[in-house]
C-alpha cells in the first residue's frame, strides 16, 4: 500500500470511530475483553481506570435532543451535560462499569448528582480537582481524590491495583499525548489530506479506543505524513479555542469558506493532550501534580490569566491569521475568559471571530459568519 | 445610640457605615479589599483589614433599580449576558468609574481580593478577572465541592493548610503579625453571632411569625459584613428581644392583615422586584418564614478548632451533596412551620438551580408541602416576568389551600 492510501485508511478508520462513539466503545470492550469506565471532561485521572484492567471512554454528549434532560437541569445549563444526561436516562451508557465525573464547573458538578439521582444503578466515581493547585497541600489534597478514586475502581475491577500497573498506564497515556502532540504539529503541513473534520476525528477517536492502540496509529500516520512534502495550502489558517468543535458539521464549514486550522486550544483536543504525567515518584502524586503544571485553561485556576499571552501565541508561532473562539453555550468558564484575551487580541491586532455553538445551532448563520471572517483576515 | 432605636435601624445605619468606613481606610491609605460573601473573615478581621463585599453592593445596586445600566456596560465589554448578573453589575461598576452615589454606595477599588469558593465555582473566574484587569493580588481559599455529603480530613487538611498560608500571605500584606489572641477573640464573637443567627431563625418559625417577608435578607447585610464583630451581636440580640416580645404579644408580621399562609422562599431574592414580588405575597396573606439562603452564614464551630472552622465554611450548603440540600429544606420547611415552597430559579445562581427540578421534588415527597417555580434573577431585571409569577403564586395559594382545607 503506498503511502498516502495507507494514510486514508487510517483517517478512515479513525472517522468512523469518531462519528459513532458508541458502537466504537461497544466494540472496543467486546474486543479487548474488558468492562468501559465513562469520563467526563476534564483531567480526569484516566490512567487509574486503565491501571484497573478498564477502558475509559469519553462522555461528551453528542445529541440534539435532550428533552429528557429538562427532568433534571432547566434549559439554560450547558448542552454537553444535558446531553450527557440525556444519554444516561435512555439508556445509553447501561453497562459501563463506573462513570467517572470530575467537577471543575457547576455544570459538572450537578451533571454528577443528578446523575448519581437519576441512574443510581451506575457506580458514580466523583473528582474534585482542588484550585491551589500549585501549592503542596493542593498536591497532596488531589492525591487523597486519587487515591479514593482508585479504591472505588479497585473494588469495582475486584482487584488491586498496584502501583506498577499506575506507573504502566502513565507510560501509555504519556506516549499517546506524545503521539497526539506530534500529529497536531504535522497535520497543518496537509491540509487536503487533513482537513478540519479528519484532525478533529483524530483527536475525537482517542476517546473511543485502547490508548496504546491509538497511539500506534496515530505514530503511523505522522510518520507516513511526514514523508510527504510539506503542501503550499491555500487556505487561510486560523486557531480554533473553546470546549469543542461540534456540532458535525461546522467544521465542513472552515473547508468550505477555505480556513484551514493551524492549531487548536480546545478542551477536547489540545488541552487534553499538552500536559504530561511528569516522572519521578508515587504515582498517584505524580498524577496530580499534573494537573498544577496544567496552563492556560479556562478550568485551571489562572489569576494572571497566563491564557491570553498563550493563546496569542499559540496564534503567532502557529503561522495563523486569526482566532476562531467556539463558544459553547452556557459555559460559564470560557464566557468569563473570552473579553479578557479578546482585549489582547484587539490591542495587538490580531483577528477574532466569537461563534456560539451549540448542539441545534444554525450552520447556515455559521457559514455567513465563518465566510466574511475568511474574506477579512 | 439612644435606648428607643429599633435592630432595622441600627441596621440601617450598620449597612450605610460599612462603605462609609471601606472608603475611608482607603483615603488613609491602608489596603482595602474585596471579598466573596462567606469568606474566612475571621483572618481579616483579626488583622484590621476592611472588606467590601461586591456581592452585597450588586443587591443593593440591583434592589435600587440601578442594575440595567452596569450589566449593559459589562456586557458591551464582552460579557455574555448568560453569566452572573452580581458579577456583570461589578464589572459594569468598575468599568464605570467605581463611583457612589445616593443609591450606589461607594466601593472604593480594592487593593487585594479574597475569593473562597464554598458556595459557588464560576466565582473564581469572576476572582481571577477582577485580580488581572486590576493588578491587585489575589487570596484564594479553595473549599472543594462535597459530592457525597461529608467533609472528608483530605479537604480539612488541605484547607488548613490555606488558613496557614494565608495568615503569612496577610502578614506579608500589611507588615505585621497575627495576633493570635485577637483571632480567638474574634472567632467568640463569630461564634456567638452564629448562634444568635441560629436562634433568630428558630423564631422566625413561631406561629404567627414575628418576622415580616423579607426581613432576614436584610439581616444578611451584618452577617455577611461584620460577622466577626461586636456590633453586629448588639444588632441581633435586639432583632431577637423584638421578635420575643411581638410573640408575647400575639403580634404577626403584618399590621393590617393576618399571616395566612406561610411559605419557604428557596435561593436569592430577586432583588430589580423586590417590591413586586413582596407586594404579591403580601396580597394574599403570604409571608416567608423559612430560606435555605441566610442559613449559610450560620457558620458554627467552637473557638479555637481550626479544623472544625474548615470543616464549617466547606460545609455551606451550596458546597454539599443533593441530599444534603434536600435534608436542609426539609428541615427549614418544619422549622419555619412551612405551607408550600416557592423555588428561585434564578438565571444567575447555577449552583442552586441545576439541581432545584430534583430537590423540589424529593422535597415534596417529604414534607407534602406544594411548590411552584418561577423564573428571575438577582441581579438582571430583564429576566423576571411579573404575570408568570402572579399566576404561579395564585396556583400556589390555591393548592396550599386545598391542603389544608384536606387536614381540616
Amino acid at each position: 500500500m503506498s503511502g498516502e492510501k495507507r494514510i486514508r485508511a487510517i483517517l478512515a478508520g479513525l472517522a468512523v470511530v469518531a462519528a459513532r462513539p458508541g458502537e466504537a466503545a461497544q466494540r472496543l470492550t467486546r474486543e479487548k475483553g474488558k468492562p468501559l469506565v465513562g469520563v467526563l471532561p476534564y483531567y480526569a485521572p484516566e490512567e487509574i481506570a486503565h491501571a484497573a484492567g478498564m477502558l475509559p471512554v469519553g462522555v461528551w454528549g453528542g445529541t440534539a435532543d435532550a428533552s429528557m434532560a429538562g427532568h433534571y437541569f432547566p434549559p439554560f445549563a450547558c448542552p454537553l451535560v444535558k446531553s450527557a444526561l440525556d444519554l444516561a436516562l435512555r439508556g445509553v451508557y447501561d453497562g459501563l462499569a463506573a462513570m467517572i465525573v470530575p467537577a471543575l464547573c457547576e455544570s459538572l458538578t450537578f451533571f454528577g448528582q443528578n446523575f448519581r439521582a437519576a441512574r443510581p444503578d451506575i457506580p458514580f466515581v466523583p473528582v474534585v480537582h482542588p484550585q491551589n493547585r500549585r501549592t503542596p497541600e493542593g498536591v497532596a489534597y488531589l492525591r487523597a481524590e486519587y487515591e479514593k478514586v482508585r479504591d472505588r475502581l479497585a473494588e469495582i475491577a475486584g482487584r488491586e491495583v498496584t502501583a506498577a500497573d499506575l506507573d504502566r498506564a502513565i507510560g501509555i497515556f504519556n506516549d499517546h499525548r506524545r503521539a497526539m502532540r506530534a500529529f497536531l504539529e504535522e497535520a497543518p503541513r496537509h491540509p487536503s489530506l487533513v482537513s478540519p473534520r479528519v484532525r478533529h476525528a483524530v483527536a475525537k477517536s482517542a476517546y473511543y479506543m485502547d490508548k496504546a492502540d491509538h497511539a500506534a496509529l496515530v505514530g503511523e500516520l505522522t510518520g507516513l505524513l511526514k514523508s510527504l512534502p510539506e503542501e503550499s495550502g491555500a487556505g487561510k489558517r486560523v486557531v480554533v479555542t473553546g470546549i469543542m468543535a461540534e456540532p458535525e458539521g461546522l467544521l465542513d464549514l472552515f473547508e468550505e469558506v477555505g480556513l484551514e486550522i493551524a492549531a487548536d486550544d480546545l478542551a477536547q483536543e489540545s488541552r487534553a493532550f499538552r500536559t504530561d504525567v511528569p516522572d519521578g515518584g508515587d504515582p498517584l502524586e505524580r498524577l496530580a501534580r499534573r494537573w498544577s503544571l496544567v496552563e492556560g485553561c479556562s478550568l485551571a485556576f489562572d489569576p494572571g490569566k497566563e491564557r491570553n499571552r498563550i493563546l496569542l501565541d499559540l496564534v503567532r508561532n502557529s503561522g495563523a491569521r486569526g482566532l476562531v473562539v467556539l463558544m459553547m453555550q452556557f459555559c460559564d468558564p470560557e464566557e468569563m475568559d473570552y473579553p479578557l484575551y479578546r482585549k489582547e487580541f484587539d490591542a495587538a491586532g490580531v483577528p477574532v471571530l466569537h461563534l456560539e455553538v451549540e448542539p441545534r445551532m444554525s450552520l447556515e448563520q455559521a457559514r455567513t459568519r465563518l465566510q466574511s471572517f475568511a474574506e477579512m483576515i | 445610640m439612644s435606648d428607643n432605636v429599633t435592630s432595622k435601624q441600627l441596621l440601617d445605619h450598620y449597612a450605610r457605615k460599612v462603605y462609609a468606613d471601606a472608603a475611608e481606610a482607603k483615603a488613609a491609605g491602608r489596603p482595602v479589599g474585596w471579598s466573596t460573601a462567606i469568606v474566612p473573615q475571621e483572618f481579616f478581621e483579626t488583622m484590621d483589614l476592611p472588606l467590601v463585599y461586591p456581592e452585597n453592593h450588586s443587591a443593593v445596586i440591583s434592589a435600587r433599580k440601578r442594575a440595567l445600566g452596569f450589566l449593559e456596560r459589562a456586557e458591551g465589554y464582552g460579557y455574555h449576558a448568560d453569566v452572573c448578573g452580581y458579577m456583570r453589575v461589578n464589572f459594569g461598576y468598575l468599568l464605570d468609574g467605581a463611583r457612589g452615589d445616593d443609591d450606589v454606595p461607594p466601593a472604593p477599588v480594592p487593593d487585594f481580593v479574597v475569593c473562597c469558593n464554598n458556595y459557588c465555582t464560576m466565582i473564581v473566574k469572576w476572582y481571577e478577572n477582577l485580580a488581572k484587569e486590576l493588578g491587585v493580588p489575589l487570596f484564594m481559599i479553595d473549599m472543594p465541592y462535597n459530592p457525597e455529603g461529608a467533609v472528608d480530613e483530605a479537604r480539612v487538611r488541605y484547607i488548613r493548610a490555606q488558613f496557614d498560608r494565608l495568615v503569612g500571605q496577610l502578614e506579608d500584606l500589611t507588615g505585621r503579625s497575627f495576633d493570635r489572641e485577637r483571632f480567638r477573640e474574634v472567632m467568640e464573637i463569630s461564634r456567638e453571632n452564629a448562634r444568635l443567627w441560629k436562634q433568630a431563625f428558630a423564631l422566625v418559625g413561631h406561629v404567627p411569625s414575628p418576622a415580616n417577608g423579607f426581613d432576614f435578607y436584610n439581616y444578611l447585610t451584618l452577617m455577611v459584613f461584620m460577622r466577626g464583630r461586636a456590633e453586629t451581636t448588639e444588632v441581633l440580640r435586639l432583632w431577637i428581644r423584638e421578635m420575643e416580645g411581638k410573640i408575647a404579644r400575639g403580634e404577626g408580621p403584618f399590621r393590617d392583615a393576618e399571616e395566612k399562609y406561610r411559605i419557604m422562599f428557596d435561593g436569592i431574592a430577586c432583588w430589580p422586584q423586590l417590591a413586586h414580588t413582596a407586594k404579591v405575597f403580601r396580597s394574599y396573606g403570604i409571608n416567608i418564614t423559612g430560606s435555605n439562603y441566610p442559613d449559610g452564614w450560620a457558620v458554627q464551630y467552637e473557638t479555637g478548632d481550626l479544623d472544625g472552622m474548615a470543616r464549617a465554611y466547606a460545609s455551606v450548603c451550596n458546597n454539599m451533596s443533593l441530599e444534603r440540600a434536600v435534608e436542609k429544606r426539609v428541615e427549614i420547611i418544619r422549622q419555619g412551620r412551612c405551607d408550600g415552597a416557592v423555588y428561585h430559579m434564578n438565571r444567575s445562581c447555577k449552583v442552586m438551580d441545576f439541581t432545584t427540578y430534583e430537590v423540589q421534588r424529593r422535597v415534596f415527597a417529604e414534607t407534602g408541602a406544594p411548590y411552584i417555580t418561577f423564573d428571575g434573577d438577582q441581579a438582571d431585571p430583564r429576566v423576571f416576568v411579573a404575570a408568570q409569577f402572579d399566576t404561579r403564586v395564585q396556583a400556589l395559594v390555591e393548592m396550599m389551600e386545598s391542603r389544608k382545607e384536606a387536614e381540616r
